[in-house]
C-alpha cells in the first residue's frame, strides 16, 4: 500500500497495461510531448515512445473513429478526450460505431475500446469546459461508463477497461486527480458494475458518484453529528447500474437522497429514482430526493458556480428535510 | 491489364450478378419482401468489381450504406445477402443490419455503414492497427462524394497522410450527394484535388470502365503496400435510379440519365470486349443462366430462413469474449 495521487493511479494503471499487453496504446490531444492536459500521461512517451503514446490534432471525431477501428483490428487503444464537452465532437463515432457494431454486425465485430475523459465542474473554467454529461453517456446500450471517485478505483477501473471486451468510458473528475490516498496495485479490483458502499448507515441512503462521494461523505459526518445516521453509496458504474445493492440498501434504510452533478431533468438521478419507483417503491417511507446540478450553464463566478453544483451543505439541507428534523 | 477470356468472363459475371441481384431487390421491394431503406447501386458496378480485383483475402473493406455490389464481389454469398435483406438469422448480420449494415468477418467486410463519412475515421484506425503489428494488409475506405462535406473525410485524410497509413480512399463519385447535385454543395468539385491538399498521391478515374478501375486499384494497392502510404482514387460514376425507393428522382434530367447510361459499365465493357476480339468468346446465355440459378437459390434460401426468435433480441449488445 502506498499513497499516491488519483493522477498517479491512472498514469500507473495505463503503465502497467502497456508493459504487459503490446496491443495497449495511448492516443489523444497533448499525451505526448506535452505530458498530458492533466498531466496523467507525463513521462508515458520517454518510457514508450511515439509508436504507443500517440498525440493526435485537435480531430476528436477521427482520433476517437480512429480507436475504434484500431479495437476492430486487433490493438487494445486508449482514447483520452480532453474534457467531456470535447467527446460530443466524438458522439458520432460512440454511438454509431463504438456502441452498435456488436448488434449490426449480428455478434462477429466488438470494440474492445477504452475512452478517458475529465469531467465535471468546479474550477471556474465556464460552460464549455465544466460540465457532467456521463449520465447521457449511460443511456446508451452497448457502453460501460465507469466513474472512478477514489485513488483505488482511478487504477482498478482503467485496467478493468482494458480487459473488457467492449466499449468502456471512464470518466476522471477534474477536480480529483490532486486527491491523495493509498493504493494497493495487487488488490483484487471490484468488479464492472458493482457499487460500494462507502459508509453503512441505517436512517438514509445517499446514492452517489464520482466527486459528489467526498461531499456525501462530508455531509454524512455533519448528519452524525445531529444524530442521523447515512449510508453513502459509490455508484462507481453508471452502465451497467448495481440494482443490487442499491435497493438491499433501501430496503434497509428507507429513504434515498441521489446526489449527481448532472442537471437533474432527464438525468441519471431520474433513471435510478424509476427504478426504485419500480423495484423498491413500498419500501420507501419518504418521497425520494436528490441534489443535482442547478439547470443552467456552469458560471465561471465562483460563488455562482458554487451555488450550481451539489454541495455537502445541500445534501445535508435535503436528508434533513427528509428525516424531517429541519 | 492482359485482358484473358478467364479475366473477361469473370468481370462481366459479377458486374451482371450485381445488377440482376439489385433488379431482383427492386422487385422485392415492391412486393414488401424487403423494407427499410435500400440504396441501389444500378450504374455503378464497374467500381466494385475493378476494386475487388486488386484486393487480396488479407484486406479489409468498410463500404458505406449502398453496399451490396462491394458484399457480393467480395465473396459474401448472394444467400447470406439476401437472407440479410429479408431480416432472417441466416443473414451477414443476422437479420440486424439489412441493406445498409452488411458485416462479414471471413471476408473482412466491415459494413455496411449508414453515418456519411462515419467509416473513414474506422479506417484509419484499421489501417494504424495493421502498421503498428507490421501487418502488409491494404484497409479500403469506400464512401461517396457527399461524404466529402463532412468534417471526418478531412480529419480523415490528415491522419492517414501524417501517420503514414496503409489506407486506399476510394470516392465513388456518383455526382449527387442524395438529390442534390456536387455543385450545390462543394467550392472544388474535383475531389481528388482534395485529398492532394493533404499531400496524398490521388488520381481521378473513369469509374464506368471495370478495366480502368482495375488497373488503377491495381496500382494503387501495390504502391500502398511498397510506401505504406494512402492513396487516393476518385471513381466518376452515376447511378442509375435514385438515390432510395423512397426517392421520386425530380432533382435531375431524364436526359443526363440516358446519356450516362449510354455509358454505362456493361455497355463500356462489352464495346472493349468487341474491340479485343472477345465478345464473342463469352457465353452471353451460360452466364445469364447461371446468375439467374444464383439469384433464384437466394430468394428461396431467404424465403426458407427461419427469424432469430425474440428471445435473442438483447444478444449482442455486450460482448462477453475478448477477442484474443
Amino acid at each position: 500500500m502506498a499513497e499516491t495521487t488519483y493522477r498517479e493511479a491512472v498514469r500507473a494503471a495505463i503503465d502497467d497495461a502497456m508493459s504487459s499487453d503490446e496491443r495497449v496504446f495511448l492516443m489523444g490531444e497533448d499525451v505526448g510531448h506535452y505530458g498530458g492536459c492533466y498531466a496523467v500521461s507525463m513521462g508515458l512517451l520517454e518510457k514508450f515512445g511515439e509508436q504507443r503514446i500517440i498525440d493526435t490534432p485537435l480531430s476528436e471525431s477521427t482520433f476517437t473513429g480512429a480507436g475504434i477501428g484500431a479495437a476492430l483490428n486487433g490493438m487494445r487503444p486508449i482514447v483520452e478526450i480532453m474534457t467531456v464537452n470535447f467527446s460530443l465532437l466524438a458522439l458520432d463515432q460512440i454511438m454509431n460505431n463504438a456502441a452498435t457494431l456488436l448488434h449490426m454486425s449480428g455478434g462477429q465485430f466488438n470494440v474492445p475500446l477504452v475512452i478517458r475523459m475529465a469531467t465535471g465542474g468546479g474550477k471556474q473554467l465556464g460552460a464549455q469546459h465544466s460540465h457532467s454529461l456521463e449520465g447521457w453517456f449511460a443511456h446508451i446500450p452497448g457502453l460501460k461508463i465507469l466513474t472512478p471517485a477514489t485513488v483505488q478505483d482511478a487504477y482498478d477501473m482503467v485496467g478493468l477497461a482494458l480487459k473488457d471486451p467492449n466499449p468502456v468510458l471512464v470518466f476522471e473528475n477534474a477536480l480529483l486527480y490532486n486527491d491523495k490516498g493509498e493504493l494497493d496495485t495487487s488488490a483484487k479490483p471490484l468488479p464492472i458494475g458493482k457499487a460500494k458502499i462507502e459508509k453503512e448507515g441505517k436512517d438514509v441512503t445517499i446514492l452517489t458518484y464520482g466527486i459528489s462521494l467526498f461531499k456525501s461523505l462530508e455531509a454524512a459526518q455533519t448528519l452524525a453529528e445531529e444524530g442521523i445516521n447515512a449510508e453513502v453509496i459509490d455508484l462507481r458504474s453508471l452502465r451497467p447500474l448495481d440494482d443490487e445493492t442499491i435497493m438491499a440498501s433501501i430496503a434497509k434504510t428507507h429513504r434515498v437522497v441521489i446526489v449527481d452533478e448532472g442537471w437533474k431533468s432527464g438525468s441519471l438521478s431520474a433513471e435510478i429514482m424509476a427504478r426504485i419507483n419500480e423495484q423498491a417503491f413500498y419500501e420507501l417511507d419518504a418521497p425520494m430526493a436528490r441534489v443535482c446540478t442547478a439547470e443552467v450553464p456552469l458560471p465561471y463566478a465562483k460563488h455562482l458556480e458554487d451555488a450550481a453544483l451539489p454541495q455537502a451543505d445541500k445534501i445535508v439541507e435535503t436528508v434533513k428535510k427528509m428525516v424531517g428534523v429541519s | 491489364m492482359n485482358l484473358t477470356i478467364e479475366k473477361a468472363k469473370e468481370f462481366y459475371s459479377k458486374m451482371l450478378l450485381i445488377r440482376r441481384f439489385e433488379e431482383k431487390c427492386v422487385e422485392l421491394y415492391s412486393a414488401q419482401k424487403i423494407r427499410g431503406f435500400l440504396h441501389l447501386y444500378i450504374g455503378e458496378e464497374a467500381v466494385a468489381v475493378g476494386l475487388a480485383d486488386a484486393l487480396s483475402e488479407d484486406d479489409a473493406i468498410l463500404a458505406t450504406y449502398r453496399e451490396h455490389g462491394h458484399a457480393l464481389v467480395r465473396g459474401i454469398s448472394a444467400k447470406s445477402v439476401m437472407a440479410e435483406l429479408y431480416g432472417k438469422v441466416d443473414g451477414c448480420s443476422r437479420g440486424r443490419g439489412g441493406s445498409m449494415h452488411l458485416f462479414d468477418a471471413k471476408s473482412r467486410f466491415y459494413g455496411g455503414s449508414a453515418i456519411v463519412g462515419g467509416g473513414l475515421p474506422l479506417a484509419v484506425g484499421m489501417a494504424l492497427a495493421d502498421k503498428m503489428q507490421n501487418r502488409k494488409r491494404v484497409t479500403v475506405a469506400i464512401f461517396g462524394d457527399g461524404a466529402v462535406a463532412e468534417g471526418e473525410f478531412h480529419e480523415s485524410l490528415n491522419l492517414a497522410a501524417l501517420w503514414e497509413l496503409p489506407i486506399l480512399f476510394v470516392c465513388e463519385n456518383n455526382q449527387y450527394a442524395m438529390g442534390t447535385a456536387l455543385r450545390y454543395t462543394e467550392s472544388q468539385t474535383d475531389i481528388y484535388k482534395k485529398a492532394e491538399s493533404y499531400n496524398i498521391h490521388a488520381k481521378q478515374i473513369d469509374g464506368m470502365d471495370v478495366v480502368k478501375v482495375a488497373k488503377a486499384a491495381t496500382r494503387a494497392v501495390e504502391d500502398i503496400k511498397e510506401t505504406s502510404k494512402p492513396v487516393f482514387l476518385e471513381c466518376l460514376t452515376y447511378r442509375f435510379r435514385a438515390h432510395s425507393m423512397f426517392d421520386a428522382e425530380l432533382y435531375r434530367e431524364k436526359a443526363e440519365v440516358k446519356e450516362w447510361k449510354e455509358k454505362g459499365p456493361l455497355v463500356v465493357f462489352e464495346e472493349r470486349l468487341k474491340d479485343a476480339g472477345l465478345w464473342s468468346d463469352l457465353d452471353l446465355k451460360a452466364i445469364e443462366a447461371d446468375i439467374q440459378n444464383v439469384i433464384d437459390e437466394a430468394v428461396e434460401f431467404a424465403e426458407n430462413s427461419e427469424l432469430e426468435p425474440i428471445e435473442d433480441l438483447e444478444k449482442f449488445v455486450y460482448s462477453e469474449v475478448s477477442n484474443g
